[in-house]
């Protein structure tokens, strides 16, 4: 098939088969790589959750960058940010840019203190340090859970990801459900068995290639198409046009083109909120903790934002659409925006191009995919298994139900998608952004101050979550009339709209302070912290508290410190 | 290698200067009034589009700069502690 705005005359029903077959290729080499990945940088074999689970935290700044890179731009948003350009305009897809940039300065000042303390103490998980920082197992569970909650919808979005890309290579129109959902399900079977056997060690590896065929996918794109449409004032001008132009239903302007003043907060809110929650996300923390030094993390903090970057510009490509006249059909003939850039690679590129394109997607499904069921594994296995079931639990026994626990999360996820309505993980996500951003004072205010009582920080986690919950619930769609409309509401007492999450925040903190107030006033306990300032800017090479003559100190948890 | 209990005070100044390299792109960018418009317009990209993507870059510069401000102190602090511990 050549290149063409009529290449999808094949469609719908055929199925790209040279496409197909360089995904397929690309597939099998990743695959390799994940298995082989599990002797690389290899210390003192698997069998504890320092090794599998973080890949014996030993990455320098390149395996790092990588490594996040990988992480944190999700096939996901390879798919969902481009497609709200398309059909919503800036507010709900341009805002992806201002995120990105500002979350760098974010996790440049208090990251550098979360990977010392966790290196000093052995912490795996953010829930382990609120575990000894504050010495409340109820809210070092109220972390965890929140972490495996907002994780697991987040992972099966990758999968929605790898199915936008088979659905446009014509893959899985069958009306048998075992063979439209086989591929999904083979690439999951493997991926789950890689990360089984090689742990944090597979996503790294494959993070190399997944981020090098993205960027040469995108900046072919972003050099050719606007070549081939005439430039970047026709791209601009479709997407203007289309946007202004009033939407038949609501009678209100199609989209945002540029945001106007009622546009404001909503981006600037959604922006920031979604930055303050990225690092609080568990697979972000995992990857962070993996890092070898004190400073790869603040080092990376300044060149991750070649990834944003990259996705500004693949952001852009929505409009790129606009211009191309791209339409994004399903395989069961209905309209689909998700599938626009998937859609945009088929018709402009010739068939082994456009599957490197998809490989990329759905490669770049994969690494996240893969990490985000490790955190939530070692979540579970360090803040659940070993806190509540069973406290005697040796390394090796935390490594084996970590991994078993990562292969439980990988097809729940699986079973969600294939099961259950995908509108449902777009909700079940929306929330995700939401309630993680509600554990954000116990963490990082944390890494400050023991000023906040650990139930005060409880209350104002409860009240948050709940408000968060209850207000994106009553976001309604204009469009279709159902919940869940949207992560954007009334600000109270503003007379503005903003990101629930941020709302669900402010008001968390006024909780916290003032149920702090109270509870300092009635002297009630504030537990014994296992941590002290100095943990806060230990680096590599300095001593681990539990090489210390007073291992484990007062307040410790018993076995929370490894080796 | 230095037990961190024993690194002396930070000063502030250099703190004081990563903060507000730092806190740059963050107020530029939540500050969406001062950009949200079209011209003028810099090789066919709208205002509102090529200004938020230069940030990119600034804020990449930013927050180098308050890396090697921030180790420079960092370094200097276990330099300290390591010669204060080599006299003792």
């Amino acid at each position: 098939m050549s290149a063409g705005l009529h290449a999808q005359d094949s469609a719908p029903g055929g199925v790209n088969v040279v496409a197909l077959t360089v995904v397929i290729v690309l597939f099998l080499a990743v695959t390799v790589l994940g298995f082989r990945a599990a002797r690389w940088r290899r210390g003192a074999g698997l069998a504890s959750l320092d090794e599998w689970g973080l890949g014996g935290r030993s990455f320098g700044t390149w395996i790092t960058w990588f490594l996040l890179g990988g992480d944190l731009y999700t096939a996901y948003t390879f798919i969902a940010v481009p497609a709200a350009m398309f059909s919503a305009g800036a507010v709900a897809g341009f805002f992806a840019v201002p995120y990105t940039i500002v979350v760098y300065p974010i996790i440049f000042i208090f990251m550098a203190r979360l990977w010392s303390v966790s290196h000093r103490h052995g912490y795996v998980t953010p829930a382990d340090f609120v575990r000894g920082r504050y010495d409340s197992r109820y809210l070092s569970l109220a972390v965890a859970v929140t972490g495996i909650l907002a994780t697991m919808p987040y992972i099966a979005l990758q999968l929605v990801g790898i199915q936008a890309v088979l659905e446009v290579m014509g893959v899985g129109g069958s009306d048998n459900w075992l063979a439209r959902d086989l591929p999904l399900f083979v690439a999951f079977a493997v991926l789950a068995a890689y990360t089984y056997s090689s742990g944090l060690r597979a996503p790294a590896m494959i993070a190399f290639v997944k981020d090098t065929l993205i960027y040469l996918v995108i900046i072919v794109a972003i050099i050719y198409l606007p070549i081939k449409l005439g430039g970047a004032d026709v791209i601009f001008g479709a997407a203007k046009e289309k946007f202004s132009a009033p939407n038949p239903a609501t009678g209100k302007p199609t989209g945002v083109f540029i945001p106007g003043p009622a546009g404001f907060w909503p981006y600037a809110t959604l922006a920031l909120g979604s930055a303050m929650a990225l690092f609080m996300y568990p697979h972000s923390i995992t990857a962070v903790l993996s890092s070898g030094r004190r400073n790869v993390i603040r080092r990376n903090a300044s060149i991750l934002p070649a990834y944003s970057f990259l996705l500004g510009l693949l952001a852009l490509l929505g409009f790129v659409a606009i211009a191309a006249g791209t339409k994004p059909i399903g395989l069961d003939g209905q309209p689909n925006p998700q599938l626009v850039v998937p859609q945009l690679f088929e018709d402009f590129f010739p068939s082994w191009f456009a599957g490197v394109a998809f490989a990329a997607i759905a490669i770049g499904a994969l690494v996240p995919a893969a990490i985000m069921s490790i955190a939530a594994a070692n979540l579970f296995t360090r803040n659940v298994y070993r806190e509540w079931i069973r406290p005697e639990a040796t390394p090796a026994q935390e490594a084996a139900v970590s991994k078993v626990a990562s292969l439980v999360v990988k097809f729940g996820a699986l079973l969600f998608v294939l099961l259950l309505d995908k509108t449902l993980a777009l909700n079940f996500q929306l929330l995700g952004g939401i309630w993680i951003l509600q554990t954000f004072p116990t963490i990082v205010f944390g890494l400050y101050t023991r000023w906040f009582h650990r139930w005060a920080l409880l209350c104002g986690w409860a009240v948050a979550m709940v408000y968060g919950t209850v207000s994106a619930y009553r976001v309604i769609n204009p469009l279709t009339g159902k919940h869940f409309g949207g992560a954007v509401a009334d600000v109270p007492f503003l007379g503005q709209t903003g990101y629930i999450a941020l709302t669900a925040f402010a008001i968390n903190v006024v909780v916290a302070v003032l149920v702090t107030l109270l509870l300092r006033a009635a002297h009630v306990p504030s537990g014994r912290d296992a941590t002290e300032r100095g943990d806060y800017l230990a680096d590599a090479g300095d001593p681990r508290v539990a090489d210390l003559p007073d291992a484990g100190g007062p307040g410790e948890p018993a076995g929370l410190t490894p080796r | 290698m230095v037990d961190p209990k024993a690194l002396p005070p930070a000063r502030k100044g250099p703190f004081v200067a990563a903060g507000v390299l730092l806190a740059l792109p963050i107020v530029a960018l939540m500050w969406v009034s001062s950009y949200a418009r079209e011209g003028p317009v810099l090789a066919g990209f709208p205002f509102f589009y090529w200004y938020q993507l230069g940030w990119v870059f600034l804020a990449a510069g930013t927050t180098y700069l308050a890396y090697r401000l921030v180790l420079g102190e960092e370094s200097r602090r276990r330099r300290e502690a390591a010669d204060r511990r080599a006299s003792s």
